[in-house]
C-alpha cells in the first residue's frame, strides 16, 4: 500500500513517500492509529495530501505548527501547495 | 565518549592533521593547487582578497585566519600574490598566536607562480616531517564542535534526514559536545520555535534580532513575496513556505537549550546548541562554521551534492536511498530506511552519532578524497548595495551605474 507520512497528531497534512493517483487508499504512516486516506488527486512524491478539509483562510499545520494558510476550500485526498496555500511570513511585506 | 586525535600547541583538538596553503588572493590559487598535487597539503580556491570594500576584506581576513588556526590544521603555507589588500602578513600573525607552523610565500618576490610552486613544495615537505611525528592522543568528545547544514534538500530532508541529525546532535550535546545551526535565512518562519529554547532572554533577544534582520534585508532585494526565500527546486520537491522549510529545517539542531549566538566564523564559547550567522548558501555557510572551529560538519541533502571542506570533514547524510544509491561515492549514510518504515528516527540517530565517532577517529568521510576543496564568504554587501541603488533610482540618480 502507498503511505503518506504525518509527523505530529494534530497536522492537516501529510507528506507522500510516493506519486499519488486518484483513487489510490494511503496508508497514513509517521504519528498514526492505522488510519488510511483517499487520494482525491494526482500528488508528485515529497508533496503534502490534506487529511481533513481545510477552509479558505484557515492556518495549516505540518510540525505541529503553522506552515501557512488556505488561500482556496481544500478538501481531503486534495493536493496541498502553492496554489492553494500562502505563507503567513512571505505576505508581511506584500 | 572518547576518540583519538591531535593535540595542538594552544590546547585544541584536531582531528585531522592537515597543512593547509592558504592562497589570500585569487590570482595565486594556480599555485596552491600545483603544491597541493604534488604533496600531501590541503588548500580551497576562490575569487576573494582584491576588494576596496572594507567589510569583505576584513570578512576574508577573518575566514583565512579562522581556517589557518583550526585544530584540524598542524600547519600553514600563507600564499600571497604581493599587493592584494587582504594582508598575508596581518593573517600569518593571527595564526602564529596558536604556537603551530606558519610559513610564507609571496609569489611576486618569489619569481613568479611556477619558482614559487617548486619553494611552496619543498616548505610543505619540511612542514610535513614535523607534523608526521605528532601522536594520536586521547581527547573527549565534549571538545569537538559539530557544524550542521543542509543543501539541496528536498520534501524529505525535514522529514528524516534532519530530524535523525537532531536526534544525533541531542547525542552530542548529551556527551557535552557542541553543535552548531547557521543559516539564518532559513530559520526565517521558524523563529518562535527556536526563541523558546534560548537559555536565557539575552540570548532568545540576540536570535531574534538576527533572524529579523535577515528578514528584512531580504526584503529589500525580491521583488515577489510569494515565493520569498525558498527556491525554485524546493517548490518543485513539494516545500511550499518559508515555515514549512524553516519548521524542517532546524530539526537538525535537536531539542537541546540554545546557549550562544555567535558571528560569522566566530568561535562558540560555550558548550551545547549554537546559533551562527551565516548565509543560506551552503559553501558560505559551511565556511563560517569550519572558520569558527567546527572539527566536522553534518551535511543533510535531499537530491545530493559532493561539496566539502579542505580541512574538516563534511558528512553527508541523505534523505532518501534513492539519492544515496544514486550519490553513493559522495553520500555517507541515508535516513532513507525512515522512510520506508524499516528504521526509526531515534535508529538513524544512533547510526549517524557513531558515523561521527568513527570519522573523529580518522575514518575517511566521502566528501574528503579531493586536496582542493570549496570556499566561500557571505556576500552581504551586495544586497545592501541593491538596496541603495534601488533608493537612489526612485530618485532618477543613476549615477551608481558603471559605464560600459
Amino acid at each position: 500500500m502507498k503511505a503518506v507520512i504525518r509527523i505530529r497528531e494534530q497536522d492537516h497534512v501529510a507528506t507522500a513517500i510516493t506519486s499519488l493517483e486518484p483513487g489510490d487508499v494511503a496508508q497514513i504512516t509517521g504519528v498514526s492509529n492505522g488510519e488510511t486516506i483517499v487520494v482525491r488527486e494526482a500528488i508528485p512524491a515529497g508533496h503534502k495530501i490534506a487529511l481533513r478539509p481545510i477552509a479558505p483562510e484557515e492556518e495549516i499545520l505540518k510540525y505541529g505548527e503553522v506552515i501557512g494558510a488556505a488561500t482556496a476550500p481544500i478538501d481531503a485526498g486534495h493536493w496541498v501547495h502553492v496554489h492553494n496555500c500562502w505563507g503567513l511570513k512571505a505576505r508581511r511585506f506584500s | 565518549m572518547k576518540f583519538k586525535g591531535y593535540r595542538r600547541a594552544d590546547g585544541s583538538i584536531g582531528i585531522r592533521n592537515h597543512i593547509l596553503i592558504i592562497p589570500t588572493v585569487s590570482c595565486v590559487n594556480r599555485v596552491a593547487m600545483e603544491i597541493c598535487a604534488r604533496t600531501r597539503a590541503v588548500t580551497f580556491t576562490h575569487p576573494y582578497g582584491c576588494t576596496f570594500d572594507a567589510e569583505e576584506n576584513n570578512t576574508t581576513e577573518h575566514a583565512y585566519i579562522g581556517y589557518g588556526r583550526h585544530p584540524n590544521v598542524g600547519a600553514v603555507l600563507v600564499l600571497s600574490l604581493g599587493c592584494e589588500t587582504a594582508s598575508a602578513v596581518k593573517v600569518a600573525d593571527a595564526i602564529r598566536e596558536t604556537g603551530k607552523p606558519v610559513e610564507m610565500l609571496t609569489v611576486q618576490q618569489a619569481g613568479g607562480a611556477r619558482a614559487s610552486g617548486r619553494q611552496g613544495i619543498e616548505i610543505v615537505q619540511r612542514l610535513q616531517e614535523e607534523l608526521d611525528k605528532i601522536p594520536l592522543t586521547e581527547a573527549d568528545l565534549s571538545e569537538l564542535i559539530i557544524g550542521l547544514e543542509c543543501g539541496s534538500s528536498d520534501a524529505f530532508s525535514g522529514l528524516t534526514a534532519n530530524p535523525a541529525v537532531g536526534e544525533a546532535a541531542d547525542l552530542i550535546v548529551d556527551a557535552g559536545g557542541t553543535v552548531v545551526l547557521s543559516e539564518i535565512t532559513e530559520m526565517v518562519g521558524a523563529e518562535n520555535v527556536l526563541a523558546r529554547r534560548a537559555c536565557d532572554v539575552q540570548v532568545r533577544d540576540e536570535l531574534l534580532q538576527l533572524i529579523k534582520k535577515y528578514e528584512i534585508d531580504l526584503s529589500f532585494s525580491t521583488e515577489d513575496d510569494s515565493g520569498i526565500f525558498i527556491s525554485p527546486g524546493n517548490i518543485a520537491g513539494g516545500l511550499t513556505t518559508i515555515e514549512e522549510k524553516s519548521l524542517g529545517c532546524i530539526y537538525k539542531a535537536g531539542t537541546r537549550a540554545i546557549t550562544e549566538v555567535v558571528g560569522y566564523g566566530n568561535k562558540p564559547t560555550r558548550k551545547g546548541v549554537i546559533i551562527m550567522d551565516t548565509p543560506g548558501f551552503d559553501i558560505a555557510s559551511v565556511t563560517g562554521k569550519v572558520a569558527g572551529g567546527a572539527h566536522m560538519v553534518l551535511f543533510t541533502t535531499g537530491k545530493g551534492t559532493p561539496t566539502g571542506s579542505p580541512i574538516a570533514p563534511v558528512v553527508k547524510i541523505s534523505s532518501n536511498n534513492a539519492t544515496f544509491e544514486r550519490l553513493r561515492e559522495d553520500t555517507d549514510i541515508s535516513a532513507g530506511d525512515i522512510l520506508e518504515g524499516k528504521k526509526t528516527l531515534q535508529q538513524v540517530g544512533r547510526e549517524i552519532f557513531d558515523l561521527v565517532l568513527r570519522i573523529a577517529n580518522g575514518d575517511e568521510a566521502k566528501s574528503e578524497y579531493f586536496s582542493v576543496q570549496e570556499f566561500a564568504i557571505p556576500n552581504v554587501s551586495v544586497v545592501k548595495k541593491e538596496a541603495i541603488h534601488a533608493e537612489l533610482a526612485k530618485l532618477n540618480d543613476f549615477r551608481f551605474v558603471q559605464p560600459t
